[in-house]
């Protein structure tokens, strides 16, 4: 099947002169029609800027993004504007991604009139109230009329999904979208969206530092792990998680708290050789993690930046000293 | 640090009463719409040398608890009734009858808290160094160079490059670093209880397993009694013997780890944990809490979860259950915790090692 995205050799930078940081370098990858993808990774790592540029919302330095097999620089306004629509992203934080002072009501109708997807108000106000259905607002009727600050973190969440949905999106850019929810409710929202994945045919990439809550999301999916600005590995979830190939995914997987206490106490413990990650403004040479691989290999890992490349057991891996061991991650 | 820990479980071991005991603790805060009960009801004996977890989700009260005993809250804040017995070398004080000063002498040096925002725990315009100095100095300490010794003594213990840290401002280290000096401080002046609250919220995942690991060795080398409080059940799974389920202002379940996370008894327990995935454990279909924790002004009759309990009866909704022996050492507040039981036979928890994934191999798949 054809990819609904693709990003090829993706680069952001920001900033002039000394001051330059590369935030996301040389990133390609494709998502078919109905693939989950999470991209995961810590702090600074680029994910949440390839989010936004996927989405339209940031220009990249170079490189491209296609989607639905054109490159959206050469699009025209219309078709500019299709894709537009077509890419919605949801932010992490429903306090600041919703307008204080408008109402559900207001925030729901505004973009289904704006953009002609209903002939007339009254059709506008039904569609809202159905969307509000939709991500589970219910009753859909006491909750129109309510400002953000009257609904919970988890509910504020929901009205940034509905309005995502007012488009009739064919992508959804999830960035870290439960990770300001209570712990109880973030798997109902979760949940949502899965179903929003069959109902309407949307395909996800959700962007989240929680390796948890990725291998929960896109368990029949696929996860890509960047650090630094560049993609380390990627693959098959159940493939990621099991046997991870990169010396920085192992590190991160078993570093990860378990809530369960027998996990917690058998986890492999990864001995990094530098504890701290590497300012953005002054990367290594080579492979940007080989000062804290244990793997590391003088002369090698410190002078060429290891190339991406298929791993029989699926996906691909950026480490040509590892990519044939399995780790086991319990001991 | 050693001697400090000897005296501690000889105190125990002498006159059989626990160092930290809460009994009955309530703590309210005025508003303008009423009494916030932020705590109700709160009895816990801490064991010396043992780290407990206080878990549950915001406003379910633990960082209200943790801050009642270093006796911090706010002046809108009431604690009443209620004591907090302190004991060391033999003495003991109720800490809610201490005045001003004795209570300022009991902070950090018998109990220190490591709060949750590591940056905004300290003040930005000094030195690392300034801040331990002004700190011991309040403390009684005049030795300068004594100070010093400890503090780099300290500084290595977290693994802190002591000569790049300890002339540093606080925004000129990262996160990790921070949470790390906050830990070096909190044992200045060698107290007994450490306090820490959401100690690795905010913190990249690899930063979190180092702050981890620095509290597993000083739980295990060094014998601290500690609390976490942290709405991360992963946390309460890392570090606790014992975990604590707070909602709505009280305990509803007491218990040793593993009876928390494998022999949960409480709905709400149970429920948390089965809304949280591992990684490394199997596919587990997880499940949310209906609705969503009460308001603290206006509570709910009864028993506080009842809205949101699928176990719920109509006794619930008149009666709160009090906590009550559901195994050795295992407490929790449920008239209806044995169905949590058969429920849990019925649907076992798909946890601990047994459960864990065999690695996915493709090769033979394709092969067959």
């Amino acid at each position: 099947m054809a990819p609904i995205l693709e990003v090829r050799n993706l680069t952001k930078k920001f900033g002039k002169g000394k001051e330059t940081v590369t935030a996301v370098d040389s990133v390609s990858f494709a998502i078919e029609p109905g693939e989950t993808v999470c991209l995961v990774g810590e702090s600074g790592c680029g994910k949440s800027t390839t989010g936004r540029m996927v989405a339209g919302l940031l220009e990249p330095t170079s490189g491209e993004v296609l989607f639905e097999g054109k490159n959206i620089k050469e699009l025209d306004s219309t078709g500019f504007r299709r894709y537009r629509q077509s890419v919605q992203i949801i932010h992490q934080d429903p306090y600041a991604s919703l307008n204080p002072t408008q109402t559900v009501r207001q925030i729901l109708t505004a973009p289904l009139l704006r953009h002609n997807k209903v002939k007339n108000r009254a059709d506008a106000e039904a569609r809202a109230l159905e969307l509000l259905e939709v991500v589970d607002l219910t009753p859909a009727r006491d909750m129109i009329d309510k400002y953000p600050h009257q609904l919970s973190g988890g509910q504020r969440q929901r009205v940034a999904v509905a309005r995502a949905l007012t488009v009739e999106p064919k992508f959804i850019v999830a960035d870290e979208a439960v990770s300001m929810v209570d712990v109880s409710i973030r798997v109902s929202i979760l949940t949502m969206l899965s179903r929003l994945k069959e109902q309407f045919h949307v395909t996800f990439l959700f962007i989240t530092h929680d390796l948890a809550l990725a291998k929960y999301f896109a368990w029949e999916g696929r996860i890509t792990v960047m650090y630094l600005g560049r993609i380390v590995e990627d693959g098959p979830t159940q493939r990621l998680i099991t046997d991870p190939r990169h010396p920085y995914t192992q590190a991160l997987l078993s570093a990860v708290p378990e809530a369960d206490p027998e996990l917690a106490h058998r986890k492999r413990q990864i001995e990094l050789r530098e504890a701290e990650i590497p300012s953005l403004l002054n990367l290594p040479p080579g492979c940007t993690f080989h000062p804290r691989c244990p793997y590391f290999v003088p002369g090698q890992c410190d002078r060429q930046v290891p190339a991406l490349e298929p791993l029989d057991v699926g996906g691909r891996v950026a480490c040509p000293v590892r990519k044939h061991e399995h780790v086991p991650l319990l001991v | 640090m050693t001697k400090g820990k000897l005296d501690w479980q000889m105190d125990e071991q002498q006159n059989g009463k626990a160092p930290l005991s809460l009994q009955n603790v309530h703590v309210s805060y005025a508003t303008r719409r009423g009494k916030v009960q932020a705590v109700r009801n709160v009895t816990l004996d801490l064991h010396a040398g043992e780290s407990l977890a206080l878990i549950g989700e915001s406003g379910s009260g633990k960082t209200t608890l943790g801050l009642a005993i270093v006796r911090l809250l706010p002046e809108t804040a009431q604690i009443e009734p209620g004591a907090i017995f302190y004991r060391r070398n033999g003495r003991e004080v109720d800490l809610l009858k201490l005045d001003r000063n004795e209570m300022r002498e009991f902070r950090w040096r018998d109990c220190a808290m490591v709060f949750q925002a590591a940056l905004n725990a300290f003040n930005p315009v000094l030195k690392i160094w300034a801040q331990a100095w002004d700190t011991a100095k309040a403390h009684g300490w005049h030795d300068k160079e004594a100070v010093r010794r400890r503090l780099v003594e300290l500084l290595e213990f977290v693994q802190l490059d002591p000569k790049r840290v300890i002339d540093a401002y606080p925004h000129e280290l990262s996160g990790g670093m921070r949470q790390r000096v906050l830990l070096a401080l909190s044992l200045l002046l060698n107290p007994q209880v450490l306090i820490l609250d959401e100690p690795t919220t905010a913190l990249d995942i690899i930063t979190q397993r180092t702050i981890i690991k620095l509290l597993r060795k000083l739980k295990e080398d060094q014998g601290f009694t500690m609390i976490f409080i942290s709405h991360d059940l992963a946390i309460a799974a890392e570090l606790a013997d014992r975990v604590a389920t707070m909602y709505a202002g009280r305990i509803v379940e007491l218990g040793a780890s593993e009876d928390i996370f494998y022999r949960p008894r409480h709905p709400y327990t149970l429920g948390l944990i089965r809304a949280v995935p591992t990684v490394t454990g199997g596919f587990e279909q997880l499940f949310s809490i209906p609705g969503s924790p009460p308001d603290l002004i206006d509570l709910p009759t009864g028993c506080k979860f009842h809205p949101r309990c699928t176990f719920a009866t109509d006794r619930c909704k008149v009666e709160e259950p009090e906590l009550e022996e559901v195994g050795p050492g295992h407490t929790a507040a449920c008239w209806h915790w044995q169905k949590v039981e058969e429920e849990l036979r019925r649907n076992p928890l798909h946890r601990g090692v047994l459960s864990v994934l065999e690695a996915v191999s493709f090769n033979e798949e394709a092969v067959s």
